[in-house]
């Protein structure tokens, strides 16, 4: 059996991809045992994988570039650059001078200003490759520790069906690559020249690097992301537990390892930081910018709509309240870090799909670029899809938001028929959708977890069919 | 009555002289064709140009002179009777004297549009230094109110205007003093002042209560230091730190009888004499125009500029509409307008004089003016040679018989050529929707062949969110670079956008300034009591050295009408001009002020669900259901466990 499975897996990527993933099924289901026996085999095929998908990912690349190339020459450049769902206060392109951008992003366009369409464009390709290949490498790692818990048969019998396969994993990849680059969020973006595309690039880029096992880049990449708008702040959190995982640290706070990681990371990071911050104030001399850029995101002056929470609610607010709530809601989204970080203590990839979705909905000025970020995350949890209990309403609401962001702001804005609360109502179902999206995949994934633990089909006391509930 | 028969006849004698005149006042009117004529045909040296030009100003001035050397008497007369009806003042024997003046006068010019201009200008000369130790604490004409502002607050220059309405420019002309709609606040304070802006909002407010006026409004948000458009106007105008210039306006400041009374108060006869009797807040403000202004400056007493004075400048300009409340008839009276006529000039005012601009009339083709006045004069103003017809109120015949003065004119013929002014502008706001929009600012440069620079100033609020990478100058469809801009973009809450521009315009042309902004929502408790109106953003100012027709005088310290002498002129091939545009009313979009309790509410619910559903994650953990048991089983078990025996 060992040496026919072999051979066929030799065979099978010679063939067709199709075939290939046939043959993987097979083969998988046949016999776990085999996998262990092909250990060595394995790591060269999956190293191999890459290289065999570049040509698709070279279409995708190319189909996106030239979609967003076309939109750029069309009229509706100027149309999606106006569009408030689209740009924020803070990554408006149109905005020039005025918009309270990072120095180093001001001074990256003082020499980019004539390539500006083609750094958009770029951005979006690095984020996507970026993307691809830490999500590749996790998935390795995901089916390595499968393979494991196979082996040691920490699994119970009847999760079988539980167990991710090669072919419903090969994919995920290029998936996650389309569903950021050929996302509309991800092109509106872009199009519109959104510096959200660029924060994303920085994001994705310290993801790949954490998921590499870079620490000194992952610091790097993560004090950029902050410098930039400090929410990502909180990516830490899962960039250490990976970290520490992929080095054999036991997250055991008696320990002086432990600490002597967090150490270095911490050393690292605001090393970093603090080469950003004084960089910024010797291009600028002066540390204006400070107050006027993270000033800006975390009092929330501007109150020019978007698809958030805090535009109408602090036009709203009575003064005297004011930064009480402003508080409460900027401590919202630091908040969840500690909790989920518990709760997801092995699984730190979905905790930085977590953190990235929980920073889009409670930051004070998201657009949908932060969405997209976080949206190209879900082709990773295809296999959560069965305990999903509400995608379909979820995605509705989503796609029916989307559709009415527009209408709304065009009754409101252009026509009069209509006023602020029509276009507050959409934002609040959005994120309320968007909040549902979420806990839905934490659900399903926590579910997951369980049923791996104590099996797929449960049973009462009695020996009638069990239903689950969360206590 | 014998001096002035004297003069009459030494003029007489000039004018036969002169050998264009024969003497009587029909042909007056052909003295300034005459010259008119001169000026224009003959192509003689610039020399004898000059010569002829300093000559005709020089009649007038003898007469001036004549009549000022014979005023003298009658000036120190009234100044000892000020000093015997107040007794209460030193004695003037050992007290220096008081080294002040006081001048009135009412400019009217008839415009073609039909309506009447009518500008009073009060003037008060003080020898005195009010930034010295010791404070001043004697005041004679001076207003008191307003010579502690100056010393308490070190201010070195205000400028301070009330405007109802908008003075159309291509319909009226140039005015002597321009001043956009609603309240307008310069200042320039002395070097010594440390902390400009406390000084600035402590006189903001204090102006505030002198004139009742809304100025206490002015704070950052609205006060910007332009670094070129306003230079000072009295003495020492070249070497400026614009640091200790605040300029700030307030468009949407009506004007009203409440402004005026304060504003008369500081006149030294009050409304009770002089040309200030006509100032009647139920016929001025039934006008299409009202302006009224303060302006307190240091000037030179002599060309060496060796003593200085402080000079206060009051200023009121008003716009009659009579065509269209005089049922069809063009005709006009002091009394019709401002429902009174004069009877004396002010006790305490050297000069009191009222002049008529009879520039485009000098047949009397086009109105009739009576009474007739022999007295002409001709002052250079606005880079034109203007006539004016001159009634001196010092002089007991200007009343005639009736012992009082009813100016009246009535026009022959309704039409008349437009004036067109060299410069003009024009604002407005182009695109639709609540979300952005384009300024467009029109300069129009009417001169034939002349190119001219103008410096143009716009302070934007801070809620319109200027492009200013939109900026475009284009004139004759070109792109016209300006070669000085100076922008200083806005800071939220806390100071508008300025942008002031060097702009060269061509001839002929017409300049078009445009920039994009986006309108911001604002918090609800900042919107105005009427959101939907709209708000209300300056006008531009649009300052420039325009090309004058006929040499300007330089020598600011020579006798001349009060309109001609305002802004300082530094050379005679050019004048100055500020005009204002109009200003811009924009809508913003507003929130639903109505629920502040239901969006506060509905946000935090939806917080409240994104923490509730986490929570519930993390917090519990997945167990199976076992069916709970039913109620009588419950207490059946409950019964069984007291009981001690095992439950069912």
């Amino acid at each position: 059996v060992c040496f026919s499975a072999r051979s066929m897996a030799t065979t099978a990527y010679l063939l067709s991809i199709t075939e290939n993933v046939k043959y993987y099924l097979l083969i998988f289901l046949v016999t776990p045992f085999a996998l262990i026996k092909k250990k060595q085999k394995q790591k060269k095929q999956t190293r191999a994988l890459p290289v065999k998908m570049a040509a698709p990912l070279t279409l995708l690349l190319l189909v996106a570039v030239t979609v967003r190339a076309a939109l750029f020459r069309s009229c509706l450049t100027e149309l999606i650059a106006e569009r408030v769902e689209v740009v924020s206060p803070l990554t408006a392109w149109k905005r020039g001078k005025g918009a309270p951008a990072t120095p180093l992003i001001i001074y990256l366009f003082h020499f980019l200003v004539d390539y500006a369409e083609v750094t958009f464009m770029l951005a979006d390709v690095i984020t996507a490759v970026a993307l691809y290949m830490a999500v590749a490498d996790y998935n390795k790692q995901v089916f390595r520790k499968q393979k494991y818990a196979l082996e040691a048969d920490r699994y119970p019998l009847d999760c079988l069906e539980l167990i991710r396969s090669p072919k419903e994993m090969y994919y995920i990849p290029l998936k996650v690559a389309m569903f950021y680059l050929l996302n509309p969020f991800t092109i509106l973006c872009c199009v519109a020249k959104s510096t959200c595309g660029l924060n994303n690039a920085i994001i994705a880029l310290f993801i790949l690097t954490t998921i590499k096992g870079s620490v000194l880049l992952s610091a790097i990449f993560l004090s950029l992301a902050t410098y930039q708008s400090i929410y990502p702040l909180t990516l830490c959190a899962p960039a250490l537990l990976y970290l520490m995982q992929r080095q054999y640290i036991p997250v055991n706070f008696r320990r002086f390892s432990f600490w002597w990681f967090i150490a270095q990371y911490a050393f690292m990071y605001l090393g970093s930081l603090f080469v950003l911050v004084c960089l910024s104030f010797f291009l600028l001399g002066s540390w204006d910018y400070l107050p006027s850029v993270y000033g800006f995101i975390l009092s929330v002056p501007d109150l020019t709509p978007n698809i958030g929470l805090f535009w109408y609610f602090f036009a709203e607010m009575f003064e005297h309240f004011r930064l009480f709530f402003l508080c409460v809601f900027q401590i919202n989204v630091f908040f969840y870090t500690i909790p989920l970080s518990v709760k997801l203590k092995e699984h730190p990839v979905f905790l930085i799909f977590m953190q990235l979705a929980v920073i889009s909905i409670f930051k004070s000025y998201p657009t949908v670029g932060d969405i997209a970020l976080y949206m190209a995350f879900i082709p990773v949890w295809n296999h959560l899809h069965r305990f999903l209990r509400n995608i379909f309403l979820v995605s509705c609401v989503l796609l029916a938001c989307s559709a009415l962001f527009p209408v709304l702001w065009h009754l409101w804005i252009y026509a009069g028929s209509a006023n602020s609360n029509f276009y507050y109502a959409i934002t609040l179902l959005f994120n309320v959708a968007q909040i549902l999206l979420v806990s839905d995949y934490f659900y399903a994934f926590l579910r997951r977890e369980h049923h791996l633990t104590y099996g797929l089909y449960l049973k009462r006391k009695d020996g009638s069919e069990a239903t689950l509930v969360l206590k | 009555m014998a001096a002035r028969r004297r003069l009459v006849s030494a003029l007489l004698v000039f004018l036969c002289a002169s050998s264009v005149f024969s003497g009587a006042e029909s042909q007056e009117a052909t003295l300034t064709g005459g010259h008119r004529a001169a000026a224009v045909d003959d192509p003689p040296t610039d020399t004898e140009r000059a010569e002829q030009a300093a000559e005709q100003p020089a009649v007038e001035e003898r007469r001036w002179e004549a009549t000022e050397v014979e005023e003298a008497t009658p000036d120190e007369a009234a100044g000892e009777k000020q000093d015997t009806s107040a007794p209460g003042t030193a004695a003037p024997s050992s007290a220096p004297q008081p080294k002040d003046d006081f001048q009135e006068e009412l400019v009217v010019r008839p415009l073609h549009s039909g309506d009447i201009y009518a500008s009073f200008q009060f003037r008060t000369l003080w020898e005195t230094d009010f930034t010295r130790e010791n404070k001043v604490s004697h005041y004679r004409l001076f207003p008191k109110s307003l010579g502690q502002v100056i010393s308490k607050f070190s201010v070195r220059e205000l400028h301070i205007s009330f405007t109802q309405g908008y003075w159309r420019t291509m319909q009226w002309g140039q005015p002597f003093l321009p001043s956009p709609p609603g309240a307008e606040l310069w200042v320039w304070f002395q070097d010594s002042v440390t902390d400009v802006d406390g000084t600035w909002k402590e006189l903001t407010n204090v102006l505030s209560g002198i004139f009742c006026a809304s100025l206490n409004f002015i704070d950052s948000t609205n006060t910007v230091q332009p670094s070129a458009s306003f230079k000072p106007l009295g003495i020492g105008n070249e070497a400026t730190d614009h640091r200790f210039l605040r300029y700030a306006t307030l468009p949407r400041e009506i004007v009203c009888t409440e402004n005026l009374t304060p504003w008369k108060k500081l006149l030294p006869c009050g409304s009770k004499a002089g040309l200030a009797v006509l100032l009647k807040s139920e016929k001025l403000f039934h006008s299409s125009f009202h302006s009224q202004a303060v302006h307190i400056r240091p000037v030179c007493e002599d060309r060496q500029c060796k003593t200085t004075s402080w000079e206060l400048r009051q200023t009121l300009n008003v716009v009659f509409d009579l065509y269209t409340s005089g049922q069809g008839k063009r005709e006009w009276s002091l009394f019709k307008m401002f429902s009174r006529t004069l009877t004396e000039a002010c006790p305490l005012a050297s000069s009191s004089k009222i002049y008529i601009d009879v520039t485009d009339n000098p047949q009397g083709e086009q109105f009739e003016l009576s009474p007739a006045t022999a007295l002409l004069s001709q002052a250079v103003v606005l880079g034109d040679r203007r006539t004016f017809s001159v009634y001196d109120l010092t002089q007991q015949i200007t009343f005639g018989s009736v012992r009082s003065l009813n100016l009246l004119i009535r026009w022959k013929s309704t039409e008349g050529d437009m004036l067109r002014p060299l410069l003009h502008a024009e604002r407005y706001v182009a695109g639709y929707g609540l979300q952005t929009g384009e300024i467009h600012t029109l300069m129009y440069n009417n001169h034939p062949y002349r190119s001219f620079p103008v410096l143009l100033l716009d302070s934007v609020p801070w809620y319109l969110r200027l492009y200013i990478h939109t900026l475009t100058v284009t004139s004759k469809g070109k792109d016209n670079k300006p070669s000085y801009i100076h922008y200083q973009p806005s800071k939220d809450r806390l100071r508008p956008h300025l942008l002031e521009m060097l702009v060269q315009l061509p001839p002929n042309s017409v300049t078009e300034v445009t920039v994009q902004f986006e309108r911001a929502l604002l918090k609800w408790t900042e919107y105005t009591p009427d959101p939907n109106h709209g708000f209300y953003v300056g006008s531009s100012v649009i300052s420039s050295l325009v090309p004058s027709i006929v040499a300007m005088d330089t020598n600011s310290t020579l006798k001349r009408p009060l309109f001609s002498s305002f802004f300082p002129c530094k050379e005679e091939s050019s004048f100055f001009v500020r005009i204002y545009t109009e200003p811009l009313l924009v809508n913003l979009p507003t929130p639903d002020f109505s629920m502040p309790y239901n969006v506060i509410c509905l946000t935090c619910t939806v917080v409240a669900v994104g923490y509730g559903s986490l929570y519930n994650l993390l917090t519990r953990s997945f167990q199976i259901e076992e069916p709970s048991p039913g109620l009588a089983k419950r207490i059946a078990n409950i019964i069984r466990k007291m009981r001690g025996v095992p439950p069912l």
